[in-house]
């Protein structure tokens, strides 16, 4: 087990490595000089080369990677050429809500997907079975930032029931933060849910029909128990592995959900940033956002191999 | 002489001697033969061809936008602002008075465009690099293998928002940043088979006769390898679309005012509680085109790549 874990923090390591590079030369990409930017109308050849030498731009793009890798590295992710705040304090603040969105619609995805999935399997062929199948489909094809507004065209505008748009911190007013991650949760959480119970269907067939499952039918144990009580379990471990696979999609789907419902996530910020021409704001968005993916799928991994002791060998 | 064919769509052939039993068929798309009996088990899968039927719809509606849209989609003022949908703008107009029908019309332009171009060139750029990876291996593997992920790290729409930041905008780089995110799956499947493939004896006896690794490569290795490809192509435009609309939608896609649908499903957002039409009936339209294309990907997974079955 410890070498498995080892092994797969290694790997991180290595993905961390390309990604951090991978960003390191799309920021280098941007047309125009930064020093030129920054330094605007107080552009003299004298601080135009005082400046290059302080950014390190003077050097070889080698020490440039390893002077901005070693910043990055302490939590130094620069300061926003628009209001001069620090990166790291924008970046985090946004990512809160984007990260409890993204809590929020595993949680109803998961909620909407394992009941459905069940009867689906437990019925298959019927017409629960291929409803809910064609339902899943469905609600896939939606782009997200549309669903949402068909939602807030329901729910908020004709029947009145939730606000159209806004975030409040669950932890600072549990109601109305959860009653305006509703409508939201819901737009992300169903485009996952479809794939989820998809999943939860075939993988409890499967296990429906291996010998031990039988064995207890042929004992006489009723079906609803059988599925309860001796398939479930071994049913949900590839949910996991979904769930993993599927953060990066969320996290994506995150960005354009809370754009329609006006959170100030990762998404809003990212995208002011870039219109902004904010590059230092963008770059530690998007480290934050990809390293949130790599982290989780690491996790998601190790705790797979926990639940299922044959992955631990391999 | 064709031979007959048996239940399975394979040349029928009783005692199992003169063709390998069940050898799977990968690129089986060589002959007119061939191509029957795949055209036969596609039309018979009902999504697919509903899928096909839909995107030949589209693709007409793209080629003659100009020749079918009852308005010019740039023109303000052709209809009264924000009226509902009647029998003179069968979508409604939008806030500018613009006909929306005309713009959903010429937006599946933008949307077909960056869909498939974007997905050519992942494929251009994801298949060779995949194919150097798998046949070279070594070195050149594990640097090409490990860039690729970290690329398949990133959500494909944080990647496109981030290639947006550095290159601008412009239906040209929209194409360019949709296409970046989908190298990895494409490098990743060829490599696969390529390792399968240079395994077999006809590679061997090839590279034995001194031909150069170029060509075979490209004519012994790439043929057949070309069918998960093709599926992996097919699946991939949905995806592409929906990051395209998606990329729009954030107002980082093609300028206005191009009309392309997630721009004006977010320009209708701030309509919805007076003209719910302005941003509902260009998303039904980006619906349509993004299930008929994952039944055709679907069909064409299950009809061309055997393996892929589910």
């Amino acid at each position: 087990m410890a070498r498995f874990v080892l092994s797969r923090i290694g790997q991180t390591l290595a993905v961390l490595f390309t990604v951090s590079v991978i960003i390191f030369a799309l920021m280098r990409m941007i047309p125009g000089d930064p020093v030129l930017m920054m330094l605007g109308d107080d552009f003299t050849q004298g601080a135009y080369e005082q400046l290059k030498s302080k950014l390190g731009l003077d050097r070889s793009v080698v020490v440039q990677y390893l002077y901005w890798i070693g910043r990055v590295l302490s939590g130094d992710l620069g300061d926003s050429y628009l209001n001069h705040e620090r990166v790291s304090r924008l970046v985090l603040d946004a990512f809160v809500p984007t990260l409890v969105l993204v809590i929020a619609s595993l949680i109803v995805g998961v909620l909407i997907a394992v009941p459905s999935g069940i009867i689906a399997a437990m019925r298959k062929d019927s017409a629960w079975d291929w409803g809910s199948m064609g339902f899943a489909i469905f609600v896939y094809s939606m782009p997200s930032f549309w669903k949402g507004i068909i939602l807030i065209w329901v729910f908020s505008v004709y029947l009145g029931w939730f606000p159209t748009m806004g975030y409040v911190a669950p932890w600072s007013d549990f109601r109305e933060g959860l009653w305006r991650l509703v409508l939201p949760a819901i737009t992300l959480g169903t485009f996952f849910s479809g794939l989820v119970a998809r999943i939860i269907r075939s993988s409890l067939l499967e296990v429906l029909d291996q010998d031990y499952v039988k064995a207890a039918r042929a004992r006489g144990v009723r079906q609803a128990a059988l599925v309860y009580k001796h398939a479930m379990a071994n049913a949900l471990i590839p949910v996991v592995t979904v769930i993993g696979l599927q953060f990066g999609t969320l996290l994506g789907g995150a960005v354009l959900t809370e754009t329609v419902f006006a959170i100030p996530g990762m998404g809003r910020l990212s995208v002011a940033a870039i219109l902004n021409r904010d590059y230092a704001v963008v770059q530690g968005a998007i480290l934050l956002g990809v390293v949130s993916v790599v982290v989780v799928n690491l996790l998601v991994d190790i705790a797979y191999a926990f639940l299922n002791p044959r992955i631990r060998v391999a | 002489m064709a031979r007959p064919l048996g239940a399975d769509g394979r040349p029928f052939d009783p005692d199992g001697l003169t063709l390998p039993a069940a050898a799977p068929e990968p690129a089986a798309l060589g002959s007119r033969a061939a191509l029957h009996r795949w055209w036969r088990r596609f039309a018979r899968n009902r999504g697919a061809v509903f899928g096909l039927a839909v995107f030949l719809t589209m693709v007409a509606m793209a080629i003659f936008a100009p020749l079918i849209s009852p308005y010019d989609p740039l023109a303000q003022g052709v209809g009264i602002p924000m009226a509902s949908p009647s029998t003179a703008h069968w979508a409604g107009t939008d806030s500018f008075g613009r006909d929306i029908l005309s713009r959903i019309i010429f937006g599946s332009r933008v949307a077909l465009i960056v869909g498939i171009a974007s997905v050519l060139l992942a494929m251009v750029v994801g298949v060779t690099l995949g194919l150097v990876s798998g046949y070279y291996g070594g070195l050149v593997d594990v640097v090409i293998m490990r860039i690729m992920d970290g690329l398949f790290a990133f959500p494909i729409i944080i990647l496109a928002i981030a290639m947006m930041a550095v290159m601008g905008f412009g239906v040209r780089n929209v194409i360019i940043a949709v296409a970046v995110g989908f190298i990895a799956p494409f490098a990743r499947v060829t490599r696969g088979d390529v390792l399968a493939v240079k395994e077999e004896p006809y590679i061997e006896a090839a590279r034995l006769a001194g031909v150069s690794s170029l060509a075979i490569i490209f004519r012994h290795v790439l043929p057949n390898v070309l069918a998960p490809i093709i599926v992996q192509g097919a699946l991939r435009v949905s995806g592409a679309i929906i990051t395209e609309s998606g990329l729009s939608f954030l107002g980082l896609g093609p300028p206005p005012p191009t009309p392309a649908w997630g721009r004006m499903i977010a320009e209708g957002q701030t309509f919805i509680v007076m003209a719910p039409h302005i941003a509902t009936i260009p998303g039904i339209a980006l619906m349509i085109a993004i299930v008929a294309l994952n039944l055709l990907g679907d069909g064409l997974r299950d009809t061309l790549d055997p393996r892929m079955r589910r």
